[in-house]
């Protein structure tokens, strides 16, 4: 199939970037998406034209390296799947994909369609996590864990921190990412002990990186490549609210 | 460069209680102290993440480096299936003992007795520390960790979370690093890449280049002591199941100055990944091994059956592994279902539009077990399998072929994880030690972890506390001689202004290597492969066109520097493949088989690690052996039949 791609091309974080128009041609239904912008860049270095930098590692869906907007979807057309595990065969000759590196004022672009992502990781520091120093652990099954539970916790935990929720989301919210890591923990007996603390600095976090609130548009879900449900954000919203109630109370809350 | 004798300093005693002993003997840096030391660690996956918590954890202060954009992406992630520990939760008579045997025999009795056994024994430690960071492990219903079987082993001893062990491994290792980052005991350089190791005069490491991947600065970090966690070399082939960013340069840029890369021929080729679909193709997927309990592989007797599969009607069918190995059937390990599965292929009995795969077919267990039995079992990787090829393999069987996926060779390293280089360490699959010429499912995770979070800890303090009070400083000669190094090296690849893509000579090294250096070699073909690569590599630093500066986040400079890595492990790999005139393991000489086609090892004269010294460019490396004894499993040839 013949494609006319729509890329935006930014030389780097103080460019103005701009869309640039490249046809493709004879692109195989079975090459992925990533593929098939393989193949535009090595034409693009066979003229002499710096090739799209994009973001990726694995390939198979699971890193969270790669992501950016095809027509206005994050990862593109397909529910659950990130845009390395998406195939050409969903697409059709003759079609105009417009391509668009994240929008958020926290993902600042570094070039083309690669962006920073370091929020992410700051609001992981704020407290996502369980303090337990190597060596400190006590024997495993010491700790049952109800399977629901467990496996509730790991709904949440499959997490791939793409950044496609922030992407999709109007406010440009945060919120399906940091429930995910909040609600994993706070599930699990292990994460009991700073499960308030948690929620408050992990919130506060969100909120200090530049990402928007939540007012329920649901637009994360719909394009989370793991399909992490909003439930999730308002198991994240009883915690914070809970946390920030108990604040200067001489007493702390029971889990 | 004179020869190095190794000393691989494993403790003297019964097996059972060196590490113990070896822990109770070892230097410590009193914990006041532990602050005035800074360890550079190079890696973020289990291996590095672990080791550089644990580190901040003890009170050093740590710099740690990875390329990817967070710590969170190291292709540790990618692993599906499981991490082996010695817990016997399941009472079936697994223990320290028979992990450590299993181990050491399915490594084809090439890897380090010692080394092995304290891996199993910390392997117990490894699951309660994951546990209490709250990896999400599969549980049963009275609460308690859940177990599975897994190739190589008659025990349940394979702990996991869903398909996607290695991704919570890593994101609990991967969390534990954020909160010492938090504190400020870790300062970490994502986008930085180690593009070289700082050797002072007297031949210790005392720092790494970096290079910063978006501005392009290039960087001094100076350090007590460097460990590389750093993956393996799979990629040297191109089509791999590693991540398109995994390389071989931090360990090759170490091995340049004198590190001893050892066993570089032990690769691992997958059986059972998805067959390249074109030529476009620009990795492969992995398939786990668990689909071989119920999927039953063959291919059509007759070469180019235009017929559809379920129209070939059972005599027309060759079940090959069922054929030849009747007692294990399609259960056969990893390397000699891989060479059955080329071997069909090569005679032209290949399946799918480019005739390159076998079929692995579910019909039969799903007449057996019903739909919902196979979906249960394998829903996610039916799924996985008709994202990509666009075929539903509940209707049509899967097409599988083989991939490299693991690489057990690498840096030499002694009993506390130190390479040959004093001050310099290589964990996981960055060194050589533990896997020997094969490694066993749900055991790559155990490694990362173990030398990471219970071995390095440990090991790094005894070479430290002899190092107290010593001042760090980047403006030495030794740095500035090897930034410069570094620089021109980065100005040469920018300045050849050639016809070619990196990406163009990385298939064609690729196809080299996997024809002559991938499942099975045999003498003439490594040496016509140690003709072509040279020659290609020379080509590559005379035709190479990088477009763009490299001032600036430039993605072809990054890959031009690991492929030109690559060529040189490529041949050191041809090397090694040759010396070796034996088979074992993942290493198969087609000149060194049984009667039945298994790979025959010659104890009497390669019952040693190779650990190769490096000479220069297009010179022949020097090899120093490390002989191995197998004191407590007795070497025996291993048999599937």
């Amino acid at each position: 199939m013949n494609l006319t791609l729509h890329v935006w091309r930014q030389k780097g974080p103080a460019d103005e970037g701009r869309m640039v128009q490249y046809e493709v041609k004879d692109v195989s239904e079975h090459a992925s998406f990533l593929e098939m912008l393989d193949v535009l860049n090595q034409q693009l270095i066979g003229r002499g034209e710096e090739p799209v930098a994009f973001e990726h590692d694995c390939r198979e869906g699971i890193c969270g390296s790669c992501g950016f907007m095809i027509n206005g979807d994050a990862h593109g057309p397909m529910p659950g799947t990130t845009v390395c595990q998406l195939h050409m065969r969903h697409f059709k000759d003759g079609d105009v994909l417009h391509i668009e590196p994240w929008r958020s004022r926290a993902f600042p672009v570094l070039k083309d369609l690669v962006v920073d992502r370091g929020a992410f990781d700051r609001i992981i520091q704020a407290g996502g996590f369980i303090s337990v120093a190597t060596g400190e652990a006590p024997e495993a099954n010491l700790i049952p864990v109800p399977k629901p539970v467990a496996d509730r916790a790991m709904d949440a935990a499959q997490c791939i921190g793409c950044g496609a929720c922030v992407a999709q989301c109007p406010n440009g919210a945060a919120s399906l990412f940091t429930s995910a890591k909040v609600s994993h923990l706070n599930l699990l007996p292990q994460g009991q002990p700073e499960r308030f603390d948690r929620a408050l600095s992990m919130v506060e976090a969100m909120d200090r990186e530049g990402f928007g609130y939540c007012s329920n548009h649901a637009e994360c879900e719909a394009v989370c490549p793991k399909e992490i449900s909003i439930d999730f954000i308002a198991r994240m919203n009883r915690d914070y609210l809970k946390a920030k109630a108990q604040r200067g109370m001489k007493t702390p809350l029971q889990t | 460069m004179a020869t190095t004798t190794l000393d691989s300093r494993i403790p003297p005693g019964p097996i059972e209680h060196k590490w113990d002993e070896h822990k109770g003997h070892l230097k410590l840096v009193n914990p006041n102290n532990k602050r005035k030391f800074t360890i550079l660690v190079v890696g973020s996956g289990l291996a590095g993440a672990s080791a550089a918590a644990s580190f901040a954890e003890l009170g050093y202060e740590v710099r740690c480096f990875c390329f990817q954009d967070s710590p969170r992406r190291a292709h540790s992630i990618a692993a599906q299936g499981g991490i082996n520990a010695a817990k016997n939760y399941h009472n079936d008579g697994d223990s320290v003992f028979r992990l450590f045997y299993d181990t050491v025999k399915g490594g084809d009795f090439r890897s380090r007795e010692a080394n092995v056994y304290r891996l199993a024994q910390v392997s117990l430690n490894i699951i309660d520390q994951c546990a209490a960071q709250g990896v999400p492990f599969a549980r049963e219903y009275g609460g308690l960790l859940d177990n599975r079987s897994f190739g190589g082993a008659q025990v349940s001893r394979t702990f996991y979370a869903r398909g996607q062990t290695g991704q919570q491994l890593l994101l609990g290792a991967y969390q534990a690093l954020e909160k010492e980052i938090a504190s400020g005991k870790v300062r970490m350089f994502p986008r930085a890449e180690m593009l070289d190791v700082v050797i002072d005069g007297r031949g210790r490491a005392v720092g790494i280049i970096t290079r910063d991947m978006v501005t392009g600065k290039i960087d001094r970090h100076a350090g007590h002591a460097v460990v590389l966690a750093t993956g393996g070399y799979s990629n040297v082939y191109y089509l791999s199941t590693n991540a398109k960013g995994s390389n071989v340069t931090a360990a090759w840029r170490a091995h340049r100055r004198g590190a001893l890369f050892a066993n570089p021929c032990y690769t691992q080729i997958h059986p059972t990944c998805i067959p390249a679909s074109g030529d476009y193709q620009s990795k492969l997927t992995l398939m786990s091994e668990s689909l071989r309990n119920d999927g039953r592989v063959w291919v059509p007797k007759q070469p180019d059956d235009k017929r559809r599969p379920d129209q070939i009607p059972e005599p027309d069918r060759d079940y090959f592994l069922e054929r030849r190995y009747p007692s294990f059937g399609n259960l056969v390990p990893r390397d000699v279902a891989a060479r059955n599965i080329k071997h069909v292929v090569d005679e032209g009995l290949g399946v799918g539009p480019q005739k390159n795969g076998v079929y692995l077919d579910f019909a039969d267990a799903i007449q057996r077990l019903g739909r919902k039995a196979i979906e249960e079992r394998y829903g996610n990787l039916f799924a996985m399998y008709e994202k990509i090829t666009g075929e539903d393999p509940y209707v049509v069987p899967m097409r599988i072929y083989p991939a490299p996926h693991y690489t057990m060779g690498g840096l030499w390293v002694d009993y506390n994880l130190m390479t040959n280089l004093t001050g310099l360490y290589a964990l996981g699959e960055a060194n050589f030690s533990d896997h020997g010429a094969n490694r066993l499912g749900a055991s790559a995770l155990m490694q990362g972890l173990a030398d990471g979070y219970f071995v390095i800890p440990y090991t790094i303090g005894d070479y430290l506390s002899g190092h107290l009070g010593e001042k760090l400083s980047t403006e030495t000669d030794d740095f500035r001689r090897t930034e410069a190094e570094v620089q021109e090296r980065v100005n040469r690849l920018i300045s050849i202004k050639g016809t070619r893509s990196a990406d163009s000579f990385h298939r064609e090294l690729g196809r080299i290597v996997w024809e002559y250096c991938g499942i099975a070699r045999n003498a003439a073909g490594l040496q016509k492969a140690l003709q072509l690569i040279p020659a290609l590599r020379e080509e590559f630093w005379s035709n190479l066109r990088i477009v763009g500066g490299p001032d600036q986040l430039n993605q072809e400079l990054e890959l031009a520097g690991r492929v030109a890595d690559f060529f040189e492990l490529a041949e050191l790999m041809c090397v090694d493949a040759l010396d070796r005139d034996e088979s074992c393991g993942g290493h198969l000489r087609e000149e060194h088989q049984t009667p039945d086609g298994e790979a025959q090892r010659d104890d009497e004269h390669f019952q040693f690690v190779s650990a190769w010294q490096w000479n220069g460019v297009g010179k022949t490396p020097t090899r120093i052996t490390e002989p191995l004894e197998f004191e407590y499993v007795k070497p025996t040839q291993r048999s599937y039949k």
